[in-house]
């Protein structure tokens, strides 16, 4: 395959930033998107121009790290990560677009790479459980319905990677931040921080400059792991419960 | 033959901390024998903490639960990136909840035999016992494993055991198991007890007066090189499989912590001992960049088979049940497709090397699920393997429910790593190595799910026991600063090496180097390994690295992110540890585990060991760039497993 | 809890959700009781002068019609506030667009914003129009609506404002009402189907019924 590359270009942070193109051949359509941006890469450096910054680590669709707007698509046109989209959902001859994560809460690195620390502080809010380590009782000790253990487990699977954030028009992080509400807060062990775990991460969520929900479902459409849109719904249930319960405190 | 074969030996090296006395007895006795810090006094005590994954995050969060200061590092924008998020089908522990024979002893036993008697009785039973301990940790902690209807935990079977004792989170354990530890981490950030530095590489380690102080780490963003000085320094960086280019770890995963700490006086322990993992996707093209796993896990109801005849390329679905040859049932009938990774490896290339492989290249063997969905019905396939025959198709482009699955054997795990001792210590006082990064438990073959209990066991409790004891024996080091003659020399080296490789100015890319050296391992030190091959891979590997110093190129400045910088410094690093492990694999003139040495195996092609000769852990000491390193033995005793031919027909 | 509310981001689309809904279950009062158009100037005329006399003698005359109408600015004013920070907000979130860019979202989702503001602008030239008679074309007269109906809808720049205005109210009301009951969570995977399909005929409801009257005028049926 042959195929013309628009990729945005920023040097740093504070620099401006524009579309680049370039021409890239020889592709395979066993390649994934990133062993393309590979040979972009390779042939980049051999005629001395600065490669193209993009993050990526596992390759297997689990760390969360890769993140790029293909043609208007956050992750592409498959509902995968970018570094599983493979080269046969293109054509030979195509014109690709790739940008970086769009979100004021997102500022630029270098080029596609941008800064998610955003999402650490919202779990440092309040997206964990109290439980040092040596205090755990029994594992058996607290049955939890397998319905709830699942359901937790598909708010667990969020890996991070802000897709939602980068296709939402809002910006907002409302289903990265309701899938860890919702994962913890149906579980027994969650339970205890039930309140302040939803009005913490919320609040910091909203300090970090993330926009507000208007449920147009660009995220969870966006998502690679699933995790649906009711689950804002929940978190927002989750909110109004514990505004109420804190305010009777 | 060059110089580089040799090496001298010297003083065997001894583990003063393990405890003596009945197995089951010495954890609890060493816990007790350890010197305690005061509450009060642990936050004048810093601890650096490199790396985030299971064996990271947990012992970071852990310390500074105690009242520890911990600083710590990851090269990822996050710590929750790090590669342990990966890995997929579970976690072992003992905790017979099927009332299937499990026992503390059965575990250590599977493992200390899974291991094929290479790795230490006190350290395999310890892990036995906290693992225990981690499963209820863990779900005290949220992570949501899976449930049987009654709200109970579910477990299922893995390689080389027959006992069902694996806990499992669908096909994604390591990463709730990891999101566990970065949430109790996050909790102690928030709570100002950790310092974290993401996106920030260790590159050196300092080490003063003979004691790990601390550590020279590069800001991935600014470029900043810059020190961080601490009373301990903990590494906890994973293994160092990326030598390979191909296989199942992340892309940046790489090796430079520990071997600069092997640089700076740690041992390298049985750096040959690398696992080859049996269920991989098999490779496409020139073009790939990592191979991707598929969960060990399927093999509990996927069935492994070739062709009977050579060069069958009739379409899987269409050779008959009679002329297909289900190899693993038919040598290991009483584990058939469950025998350990490295059985399940070598039985693959065997089949291949005899012209019966499968796919593009003869490069691959069937793991086929008709039978389990004859049996269970497509639906609870889907439910138990839904998200890796997802993955499957994604990359493969064909569905693993009609055709059979098609994998090839890749590079995984290494079970070696720095030396440490039973207290996780290495030779350097005040360095210590946990997770992947140490060499301790899995001996030379690791068995499924086993990575996730060990990197948790000595996170959450082995580290945090232990430490105390080195911290507490030494409570007034002078404090080092940046000004200290040894803290500018090293500072200078790193500075030296970034500036050198982005100078250079060649005309060959990092990526292209690094392909050239994984290939060279692949052949010479990968399934099998040969004395006439390992030499070659050690007369090639000082020239490329030559070549490397002399025609990289590496675009761009230090002072700013770049990728391309970060990769070749890898790299050097990569051309220096191959080195060493061609030496041990080529020194180790047995058969053990996942190395298997051509000349040493049984009339059936198993692997022969040879414990009269070999029966000890190398401890391996840097001696220079290219010069022979000493070997330091350390002999290992077996007292309560007692040594046999592992047997799994 | 009002400050906790006030000043979050889900607080305050609560805040728009309430308000949302107390203005939807007015209009759907409002549309009934337009409907009654239909049987005359009799029976439409005593119905507005009914409004005037609800809960009387309890109420003094025009006490609950206040009450209601302070009720209303309120959720107005409520509505428009938090809509108005909430956007902005949501604009400075997503400062630079993408240089490829896709049209999205369903049609009603997209026009929340500026069906808002035309909706805003119609409640502002409907009181000036029908309540105080200020900018009524022709004559006003007090106390005989069906005549000042009528007459609006005799001029063909009031049909076409309101008609507008009420399919900007449709589209306006179909996503609002499924978006305010995620906010005020009694969403759920079970019951998307069914709040979808309510908001789709409520808001098919409510501009059919609010239409039928300059529809009625304009036929001729209503005269």
């Amino acid at each position: 395959m042959k195929l013309t590359l628009r990729v945005w270009r920023q040097r740093n942070a504070d620099a401006p930033g524009a579309m680049s193109t370039y021409d890239v051949d020889g592709i395979s359509s066993d390649m994934s998107f990133l062993e393309m941006l590979d040979v972009l890469n390779e042939q980049l450096i051999l005629s001395g121009e600065d490669p193209v910054a993009f993050d990526h680590d596992c390759r297997e669709g689990i760390c969360g790290a890769c993140s790029l707007v293909i043609n208007g698509d956050a992750h592409g046109p498959e509902r995968t990560t970018t570094c599983q989209l493979h080269m046969r959902s293109f054509r030979d001859g195509d014109t690709i677009d790739i940008e970086p994560w769009r979100a004021a809460a997102f500022p630029v690195i270098k080029d596609l790479v941008v800064d998610r620390s955003a999402f650490d502080r919202i779990i440092q809010a309040g997206g964990y459980v109290t439980a040092p380590t040596g205090s755990a009782p029994e594992a058996h000790a607290t049955p939890v319905p397998k319905a709830d253990a699942d359901f937790a487990f598909e708010h667990a699977e969020c890996i991070g990677c802000g897709a939602c954030v980068a296709a939402c028009p809002n910006g907002a992080a409302m289903l990265f931040t309701s899938a860890k509400v919702n994962h913890l807060n149906v579980l027994p062990q969650g339970a205890p921080e039930r309140e302040t775990r939803v009005l913490d991460m919320v609040a910091q969520m909203d300090a970090e400059g993330f926009g507000g929900c208007t449920l147009t479902g660009e995220c969870a459409t966006a998502c690679p792991k699933g995790i649906p849109l009711v689950s804002i719904t929940g978190m927002n249930k989750e909110w109004l419960r514990a505004a109420r319960r804190v305010a009777k405190r | 033959m060059t110089d580089y074969v040799h090496y001298t030996t010297g003083e065997p090296v001894l583990d003063t901390k393990a405890p003596s006395g009945p197995i089951h007895e010495r954890w609890d006795k060493r816990r007790f024998e350890a010197r305690l810090v005061n509450p009060a006094n642990r936050r004048k005590h810093t601890v650096i903490v490199v790396g985030t994954g299971l064996a990271g995050g947990s012992a970071g969060a852990t310390l500074a639960e105690q009242g520890y200061h911990v600083v710590q590092f990851c090269y990822q924008d996050s710590p929750r990136r790090a590669h342990s998020i990966a890995a997929q089908g579970g976690i072992n522990a003992a905790k017979n909840y099927r009332n299937d024979g499990d026992s503390i002893h059965r575990l250590f036993y599977d493992t200390v035999k899974g291991g094929d008697f290479r790795a230490r009785e006190s350290n395999v039973h310890r892990l036995a016992q906290i693992s225990v301990e981690i499963i209820d940790q863990c779900v005290a902690q949220g992570v949501p494993f899976a449930r049987e209807y009654g709200g109970l935990l579910d477990t299922r079977s893995f390689g080389g055991v027959q006992v069902s004792r694996t806990f499992y989170a669908r096909g994604q354990t390591g990463q709730q198991l990891l999101l566990g530890a970065y949430q109790a981490l996050s909790r102690q950030i928030a709570a100002g007890n950790v310092e974290m530095h993401p996106r920030t590489e260790m590159l050196d380690l300092v080490v003063v007066d003979g004691r790990a102080r601390g550590i020279v780490a590069r800001d991935l963003v600014t470029g900043r090189i810059d020190t961080y000085f601490a009373d301990a320094v903990v590494l906890a960086s994973g293994g160092y499989g990326n030598v390979f280019y191909l296989s199942t770890n992340a892309m940046n995963s790489n090796a430079t912590a520990v071997w600069r700490a092997h640089r700076r006086g740690a041992y390298f322990a049985n750096p040959c001992f690398t696992q080859i993992h049996p269920t991989c996707i098999p490779r496409t093209g020139d073009h790939q960049s990592k191979l991707t796993l598929m969960s060990e896990s399927l093999r509990n109801d996927g069935r492994i088979w070739v062709p009977k005849a050579h060069g069958d390329t009739r379409a899987p679905n269409r050779i008959p049940e009679d002329e297909r040859d289900y190899y693993l049932e038919r040598i290991y009938p009483s584990f058939g497709n469950l025998v350990p990774r490295d059985i399940a490896s070598r039985a693959a290339k065997n089949v291949c090397d005899e012209g019966r492989g499968v796919g593009p290249g003869g490069q691959g063997v069937y793991l086929d699920f008709a039978d389990a969905i004859g049996r269970m019905g497509r639906q609870a396939v889907e439910a138990k393997y839904g998200n890796l025959f997802d993955m499957y198709q994604r990359i493969t482009d064909e569905d693993p429910y009609e055709v059979p699955m098609r994998i090839y054997p890749a590079v995984h795990y290494t079970m070696g790593g720095l030396w440490v001792d039973y207290d996780l210590q290495t030779t350097v006082p005040g360095l210590f190595a946990i997770g992947e990064a140490n060499f301790s438990d899995h001996g030379a073959n690791r068995l499924g799910a086993s990575a996730l209990m060990q990197g948790l066991a000595d996170g959450y409790f082995v580290l945090p026991a232990t430490i105390n004891d080195y911290l507490a024996r030494n409570p007034h080091q002078e404090p080092v600063t940046a000004e200290h003659p040894v803290v500018q020399e090293v500072l200078a080296e790193t500075g030296d090496r970034v500036n050198l490789l982005l100078s250079v100015g060649g005309d060959r890319t990092p990526d292209s180097f690094h392909r050239e050296l994984g290939e060279l391992m692949w052949e010479f030190c990968g399934m099998a390994r040969t004395d006439a091959g390992l030499r070659k891979a050690l007369e090639r590997i000082p020239q490329i690295r030559e070549e490397f110093w002399r025609r990289i190129k590496v675009p761009g400045t230090g002072e700013e992110f770049n990728q391309s910088l970060e990769k070749a410094n890898r790299i050097v690093d990569y051309l220096e540890l191959a080195e060493l492990m061609c030496l041990d694999a080529l020194h180790r003139a047995e058969s053990c585990g996942g190395h298997f040495r051509e000349e040493s195996q049984t009339p059936d092609g198993e692997a022969a060991r040879r414990d009269d000769e070999f029966g000890y852990a190398a401890a391996w000491e840097f001696t220079g760039t290219g010069t022979a390193p000493t070997l330091h033995r350390e002999d290992l005793v077996f007292e309560y497993v007692h040594p046999t031919q592992r047997s799994y027909a | 809890m009002a400050r906790t509310m006030w000043d979050s981001s889900v607080g305050k689309k609560t805040v728009m959700a309430v308000s949302g809904l107390i203005m939807l279950a007015y209009l759907v009062v409002h549309m009934i009781g337009n409907l009654k158009i239909y049987f005359g100037a009799g029976e439409f005329n005593h119905y507005a002068h009914w409004l005037r006399t609800i809960g009387e003698p309890f109420m003094h005359y025009e006490w609950t019609l206040w009450l209601i109408r302070i009720v209303l600015v309120v959720a107005v004013a409520a509505h428009a506030t938090s809509a108005y920070q909430l956007s902005r907000r949501d604009i400075k979130a997503r400062p630079s667009a993408y240089v490829h860019a896709k049209p999205r979202a369903s049609y009603a989702t997209r026009t929340m914003r500026w069906g808002g503001i035309i909706l805003g602008l119609f409640v502002v030239w409907h009181v000036l129009d029908l309540t105080t008679g200020t900018v009524h074309p022709g004559r006003f007269e007090h106390g005989h609506p069906y005549q000042n109906v009528v007459g609006d809808f005799s001029h063909w720049y009031s049909n076409v404002i309101y008609i507008v205005a009420m399919l900007a109210l449709g589209l306006h009301v179909r996503h609002g009402f499924w978006s305010a009951a995620q906010t005020l969570g009694v969403g759920s995977r079970t019951r998307d189907r069914a709040l979808k399909t309510l908001a789709n005929v409520l808001a098919l409801l409510l501009t059919a019924g609010f239409i039928a009257v300059p529809v009625g005028v304009m036929t001729g049926v209503v005269s």
